[in-house]
């Protein structure tokens, strides 16, 4: 059947396995010759492609729940919606999360994932007591930091490389409102950009909205949403969505003249300087997911999300650059997005590190992989590194030059006999 | 019907049918019990349950082709509970049953005779309470025989008009029979058959089409609702163009 990911590119043909009994995934891994775990398919680019694929979306139960330290034990296929749906009206939250919920807990552990909150709280696998994982052989470890520690931290983040995970144990956080305090402050610059980063550096959650399609003085100009959960307020929650794209969505309705409208008017609806806001969980964490199949309006060609980050000394030369690279294209999103982020964790293929992430999306068409590979060097120039998770296209010696653990990666692959029993379209193109 | 903190047994927990329907009546806030072969999977189920929606889950194993097992399930479990679902049945392979004397009694027993086994001594405490209601999960293939899958429509149809006499039965001390005839579901059961795509509905649609046809106090009621019409013209087709059908 052909298959995609979120971005919609690459489509191959793949055959799914579907498990969720232990004896079902035993089966299926001993049977493949080639194959990757898969969750929701809400990475971007090709990590959870290949021509066999093992799902782990029909597992999807709650295995055991401590109300009195917040420990939630759970199979790999269970989404984040799953667990706020249950637990928000209880007065509990995910220690951190990306911008979507409809991921599920494998994907965001093989992902290692982050969310608003990386500089206070770390990556998703920070939340992480253990996990079980199943090698090719279908034998089963229990994996923390101190059982199994290798694999510990080849798995989280490691993309699904070193086996299915099946399930796992994670530590939630007390909230006393589903509602969210925040602050919005309108910048003018890249400049007053980072001046409010590092102003609210220590409020537990930020993440700006980019204008990319700013050019000249006005380049770096952004929305900071900063805030924190409210200290009190109801606990309501739900998972509603508010409409479907459809999957002709008319392509010509994005071009560079509606993005810049949107973009302008965006920024501009804002008030000036700082001002408040109470909103609701969905609003702050995961305003996208309002609406399902939102990666349809890119139409049948897909898009590419392309993130990357810099080291924070070189982070103001870099973004400079590469966001006026971006404005003179014409090319560009909706969503860009900026985070500084904290210090990176000792998991080997993580991408968060100290320093500015930008995220933004581009539709795919003819003329957008030279510009990518423009950036991709810039990029590099500045030390910066490339989020697997995103990725659809960068090169292997691009990829490789970001990540100081990727041979000792690639070495255990080799000794645990991983190489070419679990492999996916972006491991093959990367050497991982 | 209000369904807060009434105790509900699922014959046959382990359906896919069946799990929907627990997530739909724990959603209304239900106790349930769970009862079938697989006590570890059932477990599983319980557990996610329980977390889930914070709602009592219990479990028995019940190996239902076995009087034994029923016997426990009837004297241990019945006396507590306010309603019951009965999900369990077995589809089988039309054509292996057609050879196999064996397959033939499996389809048979447990879609016809063990149902009624299990739901008679129910039926028989409800009466005696005027209180409690009950749901059997037949199907359309009852509704006329099929080359394609006889046998168990067969049962099916028995099954149906059972339900059917104990509605008429119970009707008169207050306890309502609900029969559900699900058409084609992507469950188990059909798993690795050719179904006609369009035609094919999920759990979790059956489910709801359950929990509604129970709040709307029906007595027979199809899933998804085009199986109405669709079957009421598959009934009338006279015999005699019927027989030369490939259905």
């Amino acid at each position: 059947m052909n298959t995609t990911s979120w971005g919609r590119y690459p489509v191959i043909e793949a055959e799914t396995l579907s498990c969720v009994s232990d004896d079902q995934f035993r089966q299926a891994v001993q049977s493949s010759d080639g194959f990757i775990p898969r969750g929701n398919g809400r990475s971007y680019g090709d990590s959870a492609l290949s021509p066999k694929l093992i799902s782990a979306l029909p597992a999807q139960r709650f295995l055991a729940w401590d109300n009195s330290t917040g420990v939630l034990e759970c199979e790999a296929g269970v989404l984040l919606a799953d667990i706020l749906a249950s637990f928000v009206p209880r007065g509990w939250f995910l220690p951190t999360t990306p911008g979507t919920k409809w991921i599920s807990i494998g994907g965001a552990i093989a992902c290692d994932v982050h969310g608003k909150n990386h500089h206070s709280f770390g990556c998703f696998s920070d939340a992480v007591l253990d996990f079980r994982l199943m090698l090719p052989d279908g034998s089963i470890l229990n994996v923390s930091r101190t059982e199994n520690p290798e694999w510990f931290v080849t798995t989280c983040g490691g993309m699904g490389l070193t086996g299915v995970i099946l399930s796992a144990r994670i530590t939630l956080k007390r909230i006393a409102s589903s509602y969210m305090d925040q602050v919005t402050t309108k910048t003018a610059n890249l400049k007053e950009t980072f001046a409010a980063f590092e102003r609210h550096q220590h409020d537990p959650y930020s993440v700006a909205w980019i204008d990319c399609l700013a050019t000249g003085s006005k380049v770096g100009r952004c929305l900071l949403m900063t805030g924190d959960h409210a200290q009190s307020g109801s606990l309501d929650f739900n998972n509603k969505m508010l409409a479907t794209v459809p999957d002709m969505f008319p392509s010509f309705t994005l071009n560079s003249l509606s993005m810049q409208a949107f973009n302008t008017l965006y920024y501009g609806k804002a008030p000036k300087g700082e001002s408040k806001q109470k909103i609701g969980i969905n609003s702050f964490f995961y305003p996208l997911d309002i609406i399902s199949e939102w990666n349809r309006i890119y139409g049948r060609q897909g898009f590419l999300q392309y993130q990357f980050v810099l080291p924070f000394a070189s982070s103001y030369e870099g973004l400079n650059k590469i966001l006026g690279e971006i404005g003179k294209s014409g090319r560009g999103s909706f969503l860009a997005v900026l985070k500084l982020f904290g210090k990176a964790n000792s998991n080997y293929l993580s991408f968060p590190e100290e320093g500015y992430t930008l995220a933004l999306d581009f539709k795919r068409d003819a003329g957008l992989f030279p510009l990518l590979d423009r950036l991709d060097a810039m990029v590099l120039d500045y030390g910066g590194r490339f989020y697997l998770t995103k990725d659809a296209r960068v090169s292997k010696a691009t990829f490789e030059k970001g990540y100081p653990h990727i041979d000792e990666f690639r070495a255990w692959r080799e000794k645990q006999g991983l190489t070419n029993k679990i492999w996916s379209l972006q491991s093959r193109r990367l050497g991982l | 019907m209000n369904l807060q903190k009434k105790r509900i047994l699922i014959l046959g927990a382990n359906s896919d049918i069946a799990k929907a329907l627990c997530v739909q009546f724990a959603k209304a806030g239900a106790n349930l019990h769970l009862a079938s072969r697989n006590v570890k999977e059932l477990e599983k189920s319980a557990n996610d349950l329980r977390i889930r929606y914070g709602v009592e889950v219990n479990v028995s194993e019940l190996d239902a082709l076995i009087p034994v097992s029923r016997t426990q399930i009837i004297d241990n479990v019945y006396p507590q509970i306010d309603g019951a679902v009965l999900a369990l049945g077995v589809l089988g392979s039309q054509t292996e049953a057609q050879k196999s004397e064996g397959l033939r009694e499996q389809v048979l027993q447990t879609n016809f005779n063990v149902a009624i086994h299990l739901l008679e001594p129910l039926a028989a405490l409800f009466e005696q309470r005027r209180a409690g209601f009950v749901v059997g999960i037949s199907s359309v293939a009852g509704d006329r025989g099929r080359a394609s899958n006889y046998m168990y429509g067969a049962a099916k149809a028995g099954f149906s008009a059972y339900l059917s006499g104990l509605r008429n039965r119970l009707a008169s001390f207050g306890v309502p029979v609900l029969t559900i005839k699900p058409g084609f579901v992507k469950t188990k059961m059909t798993l690795g058959l050719p179904l006609p795509g369009k035609l094919v509905a999920t759990p979790e649609r059956v489910a709801a089409d359950i929990m509604k046809a129970l709040a709307g106090k029906k007595d027979v009621s199809y899933t998804p609702w085009f199986w109405k019409p669709l079957m009421t013209i598959i009934i009338h087709i006279p015999e005699r163009i019927f027989k030369g059908l490939k259905l």
